[in-house]
C-alpha cells in the first residue's frame, strides 16, 4: 500500500476513535471553552467597576469648591485645578475651530468628490489609517520640533491644542466618512435629478443627513484629545500655572495636572489627583452622553 | 475636465458633470481636497521632524553603538548611547499587555459574536467600550495606587515602579481594541457557514473554534497586531507605573524604561535645542515610529483582506 493511502487510513481510524470516545470529552472541552469565554468577558467588566469604585472612593472626599476656584499650589490644603479646567475648555474650543472643519472637509472630499480607484486617493486613505495608530508621543515630537522650537511658538496652549488637533484628525475623518457613506445614493440622485449641482446636493441634503454621525465621531475624537497626556508633556505643558490661561500663555490641562499630582510624594496630592480625575471623567461622560442623546434623537434609518 | 472626470470615474454614483462647471463650486471642492492633503502633510511632517535630527545623531553616534551596546545613559558623563535597554523595557511591558489583552479580548469577542444573546451583547459591548475611552492618566493612577500595592499585599515583592503592573493595565486598556476588531471580523463571516456546520451536527464550541475563528483569522490577527503596536506606543501608563530606570531586565517585578518613557521624560525637560541629548529624542522616536509603522501596515493589510473576502 502506498504512503498516501496509509496516512488516509490512519486518519480515518483516528476519526472513528474520536467519535467512539464520545460526546463526553467534547462536552467537557466545550464547557471549559465557555468558561474561558465568560471569564474573559467578566475580566473587562470587573476591571472597569473596580477602577471607577477606586477613583470615587479616593477622590470624592477631595471634591469641593476649592478644587474649582483655586490654582495648583505646593500646599495641598490650598491646591485647586481652576487654570487646568479653563485650559481644557479652551483646548476644546481650539479643536472645534481648527481640526474639526479640516477633518469633516477631508471626509466630504474622500466620500463625495474624490475619483475612485485613483492611486493618490488610495495613498491618502492608507495614510489616514496609519496615522490613527501612530503613537501619541510621536505627535508630541512633531509639536516639539515644528511648533515649540521650529517656529519658536514656545510652550503655549495654542501649540498643545494644535498638536491634539492633528492627532484627532484620523478618528474624526474615519467616523465622518462612515456617516456620509450611510446616506443612501437615492438622496444624491434625487437632488441631482432636480438640477442641483454636486456641491448643492452635498451641502443641503447629504451633510444635514449625516450630521448626527459626524457629531458623534467628532465628540468621540474630542473626548480622547481632552483626556490625552503624553504629547502635551513634549510641548511643554507646565504644572504650577496660577493664572487663567490664554491661547498664547503657558498652560496646564486636567490630565497633565493629574499626572503631576500623582507623582508628588504627599499623600494628599493622590486624593487631589483622584478628585481631578472625577472632574475629568464627568466632563467626558457629559460629552459622550450628549453624543449618544443626539444620535438617538436625530439619527434617521434609511 | 469636468466632462472627462464623469467618464473616467466609472462605477458608483452618477455624476452629472455639466452642472459642476461653476467657479465657486470648484473653489469649494479645491478647498476640500486641500483639507485631505493636510493629513498627508502630517505624516510628511513627522518623517521630516524625525529624520533630520536622527541623521545628525547617527553622524555622531555610529549605528553599531546605538543598536549594539547595552548601556543607555545619554544624560550622564560620559554618556552612553546603547538603545537595547529601552527596547527590552518596551518589549517587557508589551509582553504583559499582550498576555492580558490578546486571549481575553479574543475570548470576549467569541462570546459576544457566537454565544451571547442580542440583549446581553448590546449591553456588554458599549460598557466595555467605555474602557477604551478612559484617559490613560487614569489607568496609570490605577496601576500605581491599586495594582502594585495589591501585588505586594499578595506577597510578591515588586518594586514600586515595575513592568508587570504597567503591562497588565495597558492590556486592560487594549481589551476593547482586540474585542471590537475581532468581533467585527467574526460578524462578517456569513451565517451560511455556521448553519452548514450546525446542520452537520457540530455544536457551538466546534462551530466557533473550527469554522468561525479560522474564517475570521485575518481580522483577528489584524486586531492582535494593532494591539501590539498600541502597547509599544503607550506612554502615560508606563511613565507613571513602570518607572525610568534603563536596564536590560526581563524580570516583571523590576522597574524598566521604555522608548516612549525616555522620549517623554527627556522631551519634557529643558534639553537645549541642537545638543546631542536633544537629538537622542528623535533617534529613539524614529526607532519607535518605524517599528509601529511596520505593525500598522501589516494590520491594515489584514483588515482589508477580510473585508475583501466577505463584504
Amino acid at each position: 500500500m502506498n504512503t498516501a493511502g496509509r496516512i488516509a487510513g490512519e486518519r480515518a481510524g483516528v476519526a472513528v476513535r474520536e467519535s467512539l470516545a464520545g460526546r463526553r470529552n467534547r462536552s467537557v472541552a466545550a464547557g471549559v471553552f465557555l468558561g474561558y469565554l465568560l471569564l474573559s468577558t467578566v475580566v473587562g467588566l470587573v476591571a472597569l467597576a473596580v477602577l471607577l469604585a477606586t477613583i470615587l472612593h479616593d477622590g470624592l472626599p477631595y471634591v469641593d469648591a476649592m478644587l474649582f476656584t483655586n490654582s495648583p499650589s505646593a500646599d495641598p490644603e490650598r491646591a485647586g485645578a481652576r487654570p487646568a479646567i479653563i485650559a481644557s475648555i479652551l483646548v476644546a474650543v481650539v479643536l472645534i475651530a481648527t481640526a474639526l472643519p479640516i477633518a469633516v472637509g477631508t471626509a466630504v472630499y474622500l466620500e463625495e468628490f474624490a475619483p475612485k480607484g485613483n492611486r493618490l486617493i488610495d495613498l491618502i486613505e492608507l495614510n489616514i489609517q496609519n496615522l490613527a495608530a501612530v503613537p501619541s508621543i510621536i505627535f508630541g515630537i512633531l509639536g516639539l520640533a515644528f511648533l515649540v522650537r521650529g517656529i519658536d511658538l514656545g510652550p503655549v496652549l495654542l501649540a498643545g491644542a494644535l498638536i491634539l488637533g492633528l492627532q484627532m484628525l484620523p478618528t474624526v475623518i474615519i467616523a465622518s466618512r462612515e456617516a456620509l457613506r450611510a446616506v443612501p445614493d437615492s438622496v444624491r440622485q434625487g437632488g441631482m435629478a432636480l438640477g442641483a449641482t454636486r456641491w448643492q446636493v452635498v451641502w443641503r441634503e447629504v451633510l444635514p443627513a449625516a450630521i448626527p454621525g459626524i457629531a458623534t465621531g467628532s465628540i468621540l475624537g474630542m473626548s480622547r484629545a481632552i483626556g490625552e497626556t503624553a504629547p502635551l508633556l513634549m510641548v511643554g505643558a507646565a504644572t504650577f500655572v496660577s493664572f487663567n490661561p490664554g491661547l498664547l500663555t503657558q498652560y496646564t490641562v486636567l490630565p497633565i495636572l493629574i499626572f503631576q499630582w500623582i507623582k508628588l510624594p504627599q499623600e494628599m496630592f493622590q486624593g487631589l489627583a483622584a478628585a481631578a480625575i472625577i472632574v475629568l471623567l464627568v466632563i467626558l461622560v457629559a460629552m459622550n452622553g450628549f453624543a449618544i442623546w443626539m444620535r438617538n434623537r436625530y439619527e434617521r434609518k434609511w | 475636465m469636468a466632462i472627462t472626470s464623469s467618464t473616467t470615474n466609472g462605477g458608483g454614483r452618477p455624476q452629472l458633470a455639466a452642472t459642476s462647471r461653476r467657479l465657486g463650486e470648484r473653489a469649494i471642492i479645491g478647498a476640500l481636497a486641500l483639507a485631505a492633503v493636510i493629513s498627508v502633510l502630517v505624516t510628511v511632517g513627522i518623517v521630516v521632524a524625525l529624520l533630520i535630527p536622527s541623521v545628525e545623531f547617527f553622524s555622531e553616534i555610529p549605528f553599531a553603538e546605538f543598536f549594539g551596546t547595552s548601556e543607555w545613559a545619554p544624560l550622564f558623563e560620559p554618556p552612553a548611547f546603547g538603545v537595547p535597554p529601552l527596547i527590552v523595557g518596551t518589549l517587557s511591558t508589551t509582553f504583559w499587555a499582550c498576555l492580558v489583552a490578546l486571549p481575553l479580548g479574543l475570548g470576549t469577542a467569541i462570546y459576544l459574536s457566537e454565544y451571547a444573546r442580542p440583549r446581553v451583547r448590546s449591553t456588554v459591548k458599549p460598557v466595555l467600550e467605555v474602557l477604551a475611552g478612559i484617559p490613560t492618566v487614569v489607568l496609570g493612577y490605577f496601576a500605581l495606587t491599586v495594582l502594585t500595592p495589591f501585588l505586594r499585599a499578595l506577597g510578591w515583592q515588586v518594586e514600586i515602579f515595575n513592568a508587570f503592573s504597567a503591562g497588565v493595565i495597558i492590556g486592560i486598556l487594549l481589551l476593547p481594541t482586540v474585542t471590537s476588531l475581532s468581533e467585527d471580523a467574526m460578524t462578517a463571516v456569513p451565517s451560511s457557514l455556521r448553519e452548514g456546520s450546525f446542520g452537520l451536527g457540530a455544536n457551538r464550541f466546534q462551530v466557533s473554534t473550527r469554522v468561525v475563528v479560522p474564517a475570521a483569522i485575518s481580522g483577528i490577527i489584524a486586531s492582535f497586531v494593532l494591539a501590539i503596536s498600541r502597547a509599544i506606543g503607550e506612554t502615560t501608563i508606563v511613565l507613571l507605573a513602570a518607572g525610568q530606570l534603563a536596564r536590560v531586565s526581563f524580570w516583571p517585578g523590576e522597574s524598566v524604561m521604555t522608548m516612549t518613557a525616555f522620549i517623554a521624560g527627556t522631551g519634557s525637560g529643558d534639553v537645549p535645542t541642537g545638543s546631542i541629548e536633544y537629538k537622542t529624542i528623535f533617534a529613539v522616536g524614529l526607532t519607535l515610529f518605524v517599528l509601529t509603522f511596520i505593525l500598522n501596515i501589516i494590520s491594515i493589510r489584514m483588515v482589508r483582506r477580510f473585508r475583501e473576502i466577505y463584504e
